[in-house]
């Protein structure tokens, strides 16, 4: 942490250019043994490229990259993790039906014999395990574990070899409070062993807790690097979005709060589902936002689930306008108006490999039948009209959803929706890992959807947005619904009533 | 797109120089008796029901499934057509014939999609069911026997001719046909988006079973007529070897074509493309005179090539070649 060491990594104006763009400029970035260094950044500035600049996927255009001394040029990852540069990614890349051991030492398994010598194996597991404090049975596995444990399973992988860099790419997008205390309580002992950690996040909390130092990119450029006590979070915000502090402003400004006195729209009398959501009320008005408010894992998406038909219920009843509704599944949902953008965009959400204007109009195509096509022309017109309401990049309609930013497909994902005119649209996650200008879009329209009479149930784990934009907040916590509170309600009372003796999952300065 | 058919453009080619090269005559066309005559419209003729059954296959492969059993139901159509028919030789009984025979296909086609989208059984086990039951089907309609016909307007459908012959007039139809509909309609999209992203497409509201259900009803009935084809130019029902393999064939066709086994995006030009280069490879070993028992063995690498250029790593591996020789 201190000037006088040496970097262990040091790139020195890096510059990269994919055809159409230039992804980076001229970076120059710098990584201390035994720091936790936060690369901070909109979606798009270029943080993804510089890692796999970093980690050997791509060769830069030109500059140089230095590690711990010498010169290197990684031409494939393999390189670059012989080298001690280890890389962790968002999405847990380990085969789930190895154990936890093979998982760990995959390609490096001990052998006897021309065999694998497996209590060997399970022995080096369980040391390395032990050395990050995970007491899991080597032998066990991986799928049997939760995503969290996973995580730290692809930890473990990453330090059983002599690893002096640590590349933690958005390890705690689908982690809760407590799994995520455990993460940094790991990564704490490892930058204590001298390691260099480098860490991608998208929530500012998290960011400031654990980071010593942070580089900030914008648009493929370099904008400064600082020690993480030496900058606050509105001027960091203002690094990493330049210019627009607009919309900064645009987010504070979005939530105008009213008191929906529309009819009662949806309505669920005891519906439940064993072992996802205890059986909940809820009503939900016309032109009302409910925001959905609790750690991950209390119930938030299970109860959505269930009021779009994405699961059964097994108990209780959902009325639309007073009459109840049996729901066989989506398309009941959605014939009663009722719409579910998924927070697990890629899986649940988008189809990758078809065009921005088939994913637009997906959910109208299939509420049509395929004997009753949309016409070019209707197609063309209700694709024009949301890229340009919602700002999607790049504005050309056959461009693969797989190729757009994640701002982006949330957007597409959102005006597939929009395009029904839902009465009841249901948001989950729906700013999750996008940066903060489609963030601000995002609330803004949501605010004006439910001026014009949408009802918006809103989730997210981000509990100051859910405070900031709703209208009436419901509170889970464990799979049950606990509280139901007013618009005007603070964020310290939801934070009281989600924490109930847990730690908050999220909570804002 | 234009990419994804350069190499099976290329490889069709290259068969077909290979062709000219040992029969200078391969190109040749001639009109006799107001029939067309020629290497290439012999190639046509004989692809025509690998050609139908790969078309229903693409559609069957986009929705990430795959279909088995087509070769069993080409040969029981040509068997409850043959046995109806009979000893009659008139027109009438021979398309009712042929109508009962493809409903009976479309409904082997419900039944694959039953097990598929019903029960949800993997595709490759649900078809591999109707792939053996099949044949026995077939055997019971004919009672093991080779069923042989003589009923003139029957055998137009296999070797009769207007200018070309009709069998490659039929599949070429249904090739225009399944283009149109899956290009006009919604159809195509919806299975691209189930063959994508089954739950997505499923929380977006389509209808995936009855897609699916549509596809293998589809495959069936171009099963239902491919078989009719092959019994129709021998003027015969064999239960044991018509359409034997053919879905093997129909398979390589999809894939030489640049369809994805794994689903998704499909191709009907590539599986147009892949069907020919199929047949032009068996027309090519008989006229290069390639000896029968390493027939398959020649197949086979020919095969191997179209695929291993169609893959970006190994082209990247043959460009570097290239360069590190010059």
């Amino acid at each position: 942490m201190t000037e006088s060491l040496s970097p262990v990594v040091e790139m020195r104006g890096i510059s990269l250019a994919f055809p159409g763009v230039k992804a980076l400029q001229d970076v120059d970035f710098r990584l201390f043994p035994g720091e936790v260094h936060a690369l901070m950044g909109e979606n798009g500035a270029g943080k993804s490229t510089l890692i796999k600049t970093l980690t050997g996927v791509h060769r830069p255009d030109s500059g140089q990259v230095v590690l711990a001394g010498t010169d290197v040029a990684f031409s494939s990852p393999g390189q670059a993790q012989e080298a001690g540069i280890s890389t962790v990614y968002q999405e847990v890349n380990l085969c789930a039906n190895l154990t936890v051991a093979e998982n760990i030492l995959l390609g490096r398994e001990p052998r006897k014999l021309g065999g694998i010598d497996f209590p060997a194996m399970r022995k080096r597991a369980a040391e390395v395990l032990s050395r990050i404090g995970v007491h899991i049975d080597p032998a066990s596995s991986l799928g049997e574990h939760p995503i969290a444990v996973q995580q730290l399973v692809a930890i473990a992988r990453a330090i059983t070899i002599d690893c002096r860099v640590l590349v933690l790419d958005e390890p705690t997008s689908s982690l809760d409070a407590g799994e995520v205390a455990e993460l940094f309580r790991i990564m704490r002992v490892l930058r204590d062993e001298g390691v260099a950690i480098l860490f991608v996040s998208h929530f500012l909390d998290q960011v400031y807790e654990i980071s010593d130092r942070m580089t900030v990119l914008r648009n493929g450029t370099l904008v400064g690097e600082h020690l993480s006590a030496d900058v606050d979070r509105r001027a960091l915000i203002a690094q990493m979005i330049g210019r627009d502090l607009g919309a900064l402003e645009a987010i504070e400004e979005a939530a105008e709060k009213h008191q929906a006195d529309g009819p009662v729209l949806v309505q669920a009398e005891g519906l439940g589902r064993r072992g996802a959501i205890e059986p909940f009320d809820l009503d939900i008005r016309a032109g009302e936002v409910v925001g959905l408010a609790g750690l991950l894992g209390s119930g938030r998406t299970e109860l959505a689930r269930l009021l779009f038909g994405a699961d059964k219920a097994d108990s209780g009843r959902l009325l639309v306008d007073g009459k109840p509704l049996h729901l066989r599944g989506p398309r009941s949902a959605i014939a009663a108006g009722i719409a579910f953008s998924s927070e697990d965009r890629k899986g649940e959400g988008l189809v990758a490999d078809l065009s921005i204007r088939d994913n637009l109009v997906l959910a109208m195509q299939a509420a049509r039948g395929w004997t009753r096509p949309l016409s070019r022309r209707v197609k063309d017109e209700l694709v024009e009209k949301y890229v340009a309401a919602l700002d999607i990049r790049p504005a050309n309609p056959d461009a693969l959803v797989r190729t757009l930013s994640g701002g982006n497909q949330q957007k597409v994902l959102l005006a597939r929706w929009l395009v029904t005119e839902p009465r009841l649209l249901i948001l989950d996650e729906p700013t999750r890992g996008i940066d903060i200008g489609a963030k601000a879009q995002i609330q803004h329209l949501v605010t004006t959807l439910a001026a014009e009479g949408t009802a918006i149930l809103f989730i997210s784990a981000e509990l100051e947005e859910v405070v900031r934009i709703a209208d009436r907040i419901v509170v889970l916590r464990d799979r049950h619904k606990i509280a139901e509170l007013d618009g005007s309600a603070s964020l310290d009372e939801v934070v009281e009533l989600i924490a109930g003796g847990a730690a908050p999952e999220k909570v804002a300065s | 797109m234009k990419n994804r058919l350069l190499w099976p453009l290329i490889a069709l080619a290259a068969l077909l120089v290979l062709n000219l090269v040992v029969t200078p005559s391969f190109f040749a066309l001639r009109m006799q008796d107001g029939h067309l005559y020629g290497g290439l419209v012999d190639v046509l003729k004989n692809g025509a029901p690998t050609l139908l059954i790969a078309l229903g296959m693409t559609l069957v492969i986009a929705t990430r499934g795959i279909d088995l059993s087509v070769g069993a139901v080409a040969a029981i159509a040509g068997a409850v057509t043959c046995v109806h028919i009979g000893s009659s030789g008139d027109a009438g009984t021979a398309f009712v014939g042929m109508a009962i025979a493809l409903v009976l296909c479309a409904v082997l086609g419900l039944w694959n999609g039953f097990l598929v989208a019903g029960l949800g059984i993997q595709p490759i086990i649900a078809t591999l069911v109707l792939m053996t039951a099949g044949r026995g089907v077939a055997m019971l309609v004919t009672e093991g026997q080779i069923i042989t016909v003589n009923n003139d307007p029957y055998r137009q459908v296999g070797a009769g001719f207007v200018v070309l012959p009709i069998s490659i007039l039929i599949a070429l139809a249904v090739l225009g046909l399944v283009a149109f509909t899956t290009r006009k309609t919604a159809l195509g999209m919806l299975i691209e988006s189930v063959g994508v992203n089954p739950e997505a497409s499923r929380l977006a509201g389509v209808k995936s079973k009855t897609i699916i259900w549509t596809v293998y009803v589809f495959a069936a009935v171009c099963a239902g007529i491919a078989g009719l084809m092959i019994s129709s130019n021998v003027s015969a029902a064999d239960a044991n070897n018509a359409g034997l393999w053919i879905e093997m064939d129909a398979i390589l066709a999809v894939v030489i074509g640049g369809t994805s086994l794994a689903g998704g995006r499909y191709s009907l030009t590539g599986t147009l493309l892949g069907a020919l280069i199929i047949q032009t490879l068996t027309t090519t070993v008989y006229t290069i005179g390639v000896a029968p028992e390493v027939t398959l063995v020649f197949k086979a690498i020919v095969v191997i090539a179209v695929c291993l250029v169609q893959a970006p790593k190994a082209r990247a591996a043959l460009s570097f070649r290239k360069v590190a020789v010059s």
